[in-house]
């Protein structure tokens, strides 16, 4: 009979006998196995880019995040370190996979970004980067023939690295938050957070969530896409605590007996993963533990959607040839746009 | 842009990092939306498809039972909002009516097909929006498709087999052996033989339980082997024992739905709903639908590639054909403005002509009014003659009369004059 069938399988499937045997069960609930056991299967894509200055810990980070060498200095050990003479854009993907569940994570590096004498623009070849995997997923999906799972290397998430100068935003900041809010989803984190006290830090905190309103610039996790009351509150508290600062290390050390990630000074020793001295632990339960499915919706149903709009909206506008601004958001000729 | 690490190379995590909560995540997200689930009933009238439908989700669908008195196919639709737990499912019937009464069937399928299409067409119709809500569509089209056969005991009707033909790559087959308890289980057996050595000589693709998830396979692949499910539903409920049961009595015994030596029915459940709802849904989309899509869109004249393999987007085809569209509607609307001022040009001749008419008329009249005219002043004219005529007579006869009567006055006169002397 259909038991004897189910007792051989490692995972349960279906509900206790007990249960699917009461009268008036139907199983609906078990769909929720079932897309567990897909997804499971399926496995999942992640893409998460750095963007700051030389120098603020972006690689050191991401490897803190996700526990491993996934970021791309990690990989080119050998390679002199030159700091390039314009922005590049730099991507490496690793299969990394935690109690059966299986993740492409692609680290999206941004070498160059802020470092030259005249940064004017720096945003502009990010932006088109961005744009330029809307543009791979779109023509994939309007393909006749088109693939079972379409290929994601949407940018999710965006992780501007604020120098911990404890004052302000700079200019530069707050022009590529202006600018790239608008199409992805951006995660500012003071960088460096351990030169800061306590005191220093809550004052840059709130200096800077000032500039963001100042600047209308609207960061993960953005207003307007709280669904529900519960979704609010939650986030709420999230807004409240951006930007997060954070300390990265990759290095163990032994603290009160126990072995914890962190920096060792003369000092003491930052942990890493310890709230009371960064909020190292916030941004990744942020960006892994609970939000990552939604930041990847946003991307999906909302920066996606927009791009999509915009681009098929584009062929219908200017007729007649006059200079447009092209949906990947840098205009025909060298002047600083405006929003689209 | 650089792109390193393209066949990604796997590394080992040195912690917990904690994206092993992404099922989860994804789950939640789910149950938040609720699910949506479409299953067609297509079968003869009377084999049970109602009363299957109650038997499965354990609940009383219809008010009333379905007229079965139009002509041709009809297909009806019922949309429903169970839960159970934390589950909201938006579940939708979809039941043949008709089907099979017919004297001659060879339509019969037609409806059915349009139907399925119709679904597919309108998910297309939303993807192919500029500003469209995908995450929020509610999704129509059919999941799965419970074919029930007639429990002849001996094989499947031309019907069945020409319907099952007509659907097999647009939707996914079940078949079921309807109102099973009218047959032995060893013609049962033999039925069943016969019914998959028949699908499979017609070449009809049903649906399989998915083996390749080891999770599954087992159970999915025995099931495989028994179809098509002989199943018997019912919502009515008979004590077994100390127990209350859905059963059909008879006075030679009771037949329990839930009892796997009486009937499939619990298979049924199992593989519909709790094994594989969700890869049927799957199914749905990228294969039945990506399949129709395709067939619409190469219809439509849009392709992936041209002749000389420059790859042609599927923009800037819709470019093509838009302009092509403007160029057919400004020429629709330079025949109608053709049509128009001919029509005008027309209508003018009618009223120049109609008013030539009128005046021609008019003169006629007129002309008509003027001799009238002149006839009665001829009258007129006779009868002033004659009225001065008899003025005349009458003023002749009145001086005669009165020298008359002067003259005989005065004879009076002159009489009484020679009295008096």
């Amino acid at each position: 009979d259909i038991w004897s069938l189910y007792r051989n399988i490692p995972t349960p499937v279906a509900r206790n006998e007990k249960a699917s045997s009461e009268l008036g069960y139907v199983g609906i609930d078990a769909i929720l196995e079932q897309m567990r056991r897909k997804a499971m299967k399926q496995g999942f894509e992640f893409n998460i880019m750095v963007v700051g200055q030389s120098g603020l810990g972006k690689s050191t980070l991401m490897n803190t995040l996700f526990k491993s060498k996934v970021s791309r200095r990690s990989v080119k050990t050998t390679e002199e370190e030159r700091i390039p003479k314009t922005i590049e854009i730099k991507s490496i993907s690793h299969d990394i996979e935690e109690k059966g569940v299986r993740m492409k994570l692609t680290v999206i590096d941004t070498p160059g970004f802020g470092d030259q004498i005249n940064n004017e623009n720096c945003w502009q070849p990010i932006m088109k980067f961005i744009n330029a995997q809307y543009e791979q997923y779109l023509q994939e999906e309007i393909n006749i023939d088109r693939k079972k799972k379409i290929p994601d290397s949407r940018v999710h998430c965006c992780i501007y690295f604020i120098p911990p100068t404890g004052h302000c935003l700079r200019p530069i900041d707050i022009e590529f938050m202006r600018h790239l809010s608008k199409v992805v989803n951006i995660v500012p984190v003071i960088a460096k957070a351990d030169t800061l006290t306590l005191e220093e830090r809550d004052f840059f905190k709130q200096k800077v969530r000032e500039d963001l309103r100042a600047n209308e610039i609207d960061i993960y996790p953005q207003k307007e896409f709280d669904e529900d009351a519960e979704d609010r509150m939650i986030n709420e508290k999230i807004r409240e605590m951006i930007p997060f600062a954070v300390v990265g290390s990759d290095q163990e050390y032994q603290v009160n007996g126990k072995r914890l990630l962190g920096r060792k000074t003369r000092w003491g020793t930052v942990e890493v993963e310890n709230t009371t001295h960064c909020e190292f632990a916030y941004l990744r339960d942020l960006l892994i533990r609970t939000h990552m499915q939604n930041i990847k919706d946003i991307t999906s149903s909302i920066h996606y959607e927009m791009y999509r709009v915009r681009r098929l909206n584009e062929n219908n506008m200017h007729p007649n040839g006059q200079p447009t601004i092209h949906a990947n958001g840098v205009p025909e000729h060298e002047v600083l746009s405006n929003e689209m | 842009m650089v792109e390193e690490g393209e066949g990604a190379r796997g590394v080992p995590l040195s912690g917990h990092v904690g994206f092993d909560s992404m099922p989860d995540q994804l789950v939640n997200k789910s149950v938040n939306h609720g699910f949506c689930f479409n299953i067609l009933c297509v079968g003869e009238t009377g084999l049970g498809k109602s009363t299957l439908m109650d038997t499965l989700f354990n609940t009383k669908f219809e008010g009333e039972p379905t007229q079965h008195n139009q002509p041709g196919v009809q297909l009806k639709s019922n949309t429903y909002e169970l839960q159970e737990s934390n589950v909201r499912l938006k579940l939708t019937v979809v039941n043949t009516v008709g089907f099979g009464d017919q004297i001659n069937k060879e339509d019969s399928y037609k409806s059915i097909v349009e139907f399925i299409d119709t679904q597919f067409e309108a998910y297309l119709q939303e993807e192919l929006k500029i500003k469209r809500t995908l995450h929020s569509y509610h999704d129509t089209r059919i999941h799965a498709c419970l074919y029930f056969i007639a429990p002849t005991g001996h094989s499947l009707k031309s019907l069945d087999l020409v319907t099952m033909k007509k659907l097999d790559s647009k939707v996914n087959i079940i078949p079921i052996i309807a109102k099973s308890d009218a047959i032995s289980k060893s013609e049962l057996t033999k039925f069943k033989i016969k019914i998959t050595s028949e699908l499979v000589s017609n070449g009809v693709q049903i649906y399989q339980f998915p083996t390749d998830d080891e999770t599954v396979a087992e159970i999915n692949s025995t099931m495989n082997g028994h179809l098509p499910f002989a199943v018997v539903g019912s919502t009515e409920e008979v004590k077994i024992g100390n127990k209350m049961v859905r059963a059909r009595q008879y006075p030679w015994g009771t037949v329990q739905v839930e009892n796997e030596n009486h009937c499939d029915f619990v298979k049924l459940r199992e593989m519909l709903i709790r094994v594989n709802m969700e890869d049927l849904r799957e199914q749905t989309h990228t294969r039945h639908y990506e399949l129709y899509r395709r067939c619409k869109l190469e219809e439509m004249g849009f392709k992936d590639t041209d002749p000389d393999s420059k790859p042609f987007s599927l923009q800037e085809t819709y470019e093509a054909k838009r302009n092509e569209f403007m160029g057919e509607l400004q020429k629709k609307e330079e025949e109608m403005r053709q049509m128009f001022v001919q029509r005008v040009k027309e209508k003018e001749a009618e009223l120049k002509e109609a008013e030539k008419e009128l005046h021609e008329k008019f003169d006629r009249l007129k002309k008509l009014h003027q001799d009238e005219k002149k006839k009665l002043e001829d009258k007129k004219k006779s009868l002033d003659d004659e009225l001065n005529g008899f003025k005349q007579k009458k003023t002749a006869a009145e001086l005669l009369q009165a020298q008359t009567q002067q003259a005989g006055s005065s004879a009076t006169l002159k009489k009484d004059k020679e009295r008096k002397k």
